[in-house]
């Protein structure tokens, strides 16, 4: 089939960058967007042309590293889909596709397509682990009862993939879907109990520190995101950090 | 004001500033159908209660900071997280993951808030500045005015849109464990925005035409 579309082109962090538009020939309905991209960055190489920087890496929808704003939403169309895992049969022979960067000031573009996400790991390194001795006497990790309910339930927050969806989806840019995801993982396991108060504030300082913006609570975030992170988790947070002032 | 620096406390506190208003409005919906069922006397004996009863004196203060301190976080809040995408989408589709409603809480607060402040000049100047006894009268007569009468209307229906989204927002903001409650509170937030949207505009539409 045959598209057009309207990519992002931005040389380098400090160029302006604008909309370019580029049609292509010959995209079978069961390439990957990823691999339709790689289609037009061979055309564009032939024609001698800089090909168009994108991010990726497993394309198998688990290490988090695709990203795109694909015709205005995160991701593209599909619900729980990935860039790498979006198909080209989701879309019309003929169509016009828009793909964008992420958008956020604490995601500055770095080139093209390509946005600076290292603020996701930032906020991790500032509470998202637990402190355990490893000197021999550990405990087996499996000898610690816990119930089902919670431990699928911190299962499930463990899935986020640190993509960055629910940032570029967010109307104020908020980072609290992913940053409750974290703290929600550990709030809810006996391990993580132990360092819960002063992750979830040193968590949500660097969050805002960061210029990540605050949650409306419109749920755009648990909609786009990949993994279907549920804003249970957000409701977690807000609950820790509140039982952590009283601490 | 430190205890209110992260963002996740100041939406604590929007939470209970909204809260607190929800109720405020209540109160004042049930005061309001007074002027239907039972009719004059029954108002006017509310509203006597109102300006004499010792607590609801104390009250007024509070429910003014509460006010104040509900529209400057409002707006604090949207202006600095505006400021968080300075480069916006040439394509954006944000109505495919959220509600109007809740992506719009500025601009049907700021209506509200525009009817509040027509509203303070209507009764609220008059009841403070002026003996008046007929106060029935005074609220009624007002609506005979089909503009004043409109603008009434759609203030209700703009605060019932805001109240759609931010009462069951306001407990997610709490920390209310969500798979257990969240189905409560958003029928629960529904039934609160029809019946301040509606319960105001009848009454209003009421004495429009009697
Ligand atoms: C008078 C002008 C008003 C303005 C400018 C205003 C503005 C706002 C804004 C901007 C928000 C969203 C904050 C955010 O999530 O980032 C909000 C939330 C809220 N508002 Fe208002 N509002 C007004 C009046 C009212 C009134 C009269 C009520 C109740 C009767 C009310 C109840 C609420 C509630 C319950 C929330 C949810 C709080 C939360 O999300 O945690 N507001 N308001
Ligand atoms: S919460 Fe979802 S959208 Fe956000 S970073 Fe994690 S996987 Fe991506
Ligand atoms: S490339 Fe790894 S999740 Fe898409």
């Amino acid at each position: 089939m045959k598209l057009n579309l309207k990519i992002w082109r931005q040389n380098g962090p400090n160029d302006k960058g604008r909309m370019v538009d580029y049609q292509i020939d010959g995209v079978e309905s069961d390439m990957s967007f990823l691999e339709m991209l790689d289609l037009l960055n061979e055309n564009l190489i032939a024609k001698g042309e800089e090909p168009i920087a994108f991010d990726h890496d497993c394309r198998e929808g688990i290490c988090g590293m695709c990203s795109l704003y694909i015709n205005g939403e995160a991701h593209g169309p599909d619900r729980l889909t990935t860039t790498c895992q979006l198909h080209m049969r989701r879309f019309k022979d003929g169509e016009t596709i828009t793909i964008e960067p992420w958008r956020a000031n604490a995601f500055p573009v770095i080139k093209d397509l390509i946005v600076d996400r290292s603020a996701l790991d930032r906020i991790q390194q500032a509470g998202g682990y637990i402190s355990v001795n490893t000197s021999g006497r550990t405990v087996d990790a499996n000898n610690i009862p816990i119930p089902k309910k919670d431990a699928d339930n911190a299962f499930d927050a463990a899935t986020c993939i640190g993509c960055g969806a629910c940032v570029a989806t967010c109307k104020n840019a908020s980072a609290m879907l992913f940053v409750s995801a974290k703290v929600a993982q550990f709030a809810q396991l006996p391990q993580g109990r132990v360092e819960a108060a002063k992750r979830v504030q040193d968590m949500v300082a660097v969050m805002d520190a960061e210029g990540f913006g605050s949650c409306t609570n419109t749920g755009a975030c648990e909609v786009e995101c990949p993994k279907g992170i549920s804003l249970s988790n957000i409701a977690i947070l807000n609950k820790e950090f509140l039982l952590a002032q009283v601490k | 004001m430190t205890i209110l620096k992260s963002s996740v406390a100041k939406k604590v506190a929007m939470a209970l500033s909204g809260l607190f208003l929800v109720m405020f409005i209540l109160i004042h919906l049930a005061i309001n159908l007074t002027l239907i069922y039972p009719g004059k006397e029954a108002f006017d004996a509310a509203v006597e209660f109102m300006a004499t009863n010792p607590f609801i004196q104390l009250m007024q203060p509070v429910l003014f900071l509460g006010f104040i301190f509900h529209i400057a976080m409002g707006i604090y809040l949207e202006w600095t997280n505006q400021g968080k995408r300075s480069v916006k989408y040439v394509n954006s589709n944000p109505g495919a993951a959220s509600s109007w409603a809740s992506r719009n809480m500025i601009w049907t607060g700021l209506f509200v808030l525009l009817f509040l402040i027509v509203h303070l000049i209507n009764y609220f100047v008059p009841f403070k500045t002026q003996e008046i006894h007929d106060h029935y009268a005074l609220v009624t007569g007002l609506f005979k005015n089909p503009f004043y009468t409109l603008f009434y209307v759609l203030a209700f229906i703009g605060l019932g849109i805001h109240l759609s989204h931010g009462f069951q927002s306001a407990f997610q903001s709490l920390g209310t464990p969500r798979e257990k409650c969240n189905k409560a509170l958003v029928i629960t937030g529904n039934i609160i925005a029809l019946l301040v949207a509606f319960g105001f505009s009848a009454i209003a539409i009421y004495f429009y035409f009697n």
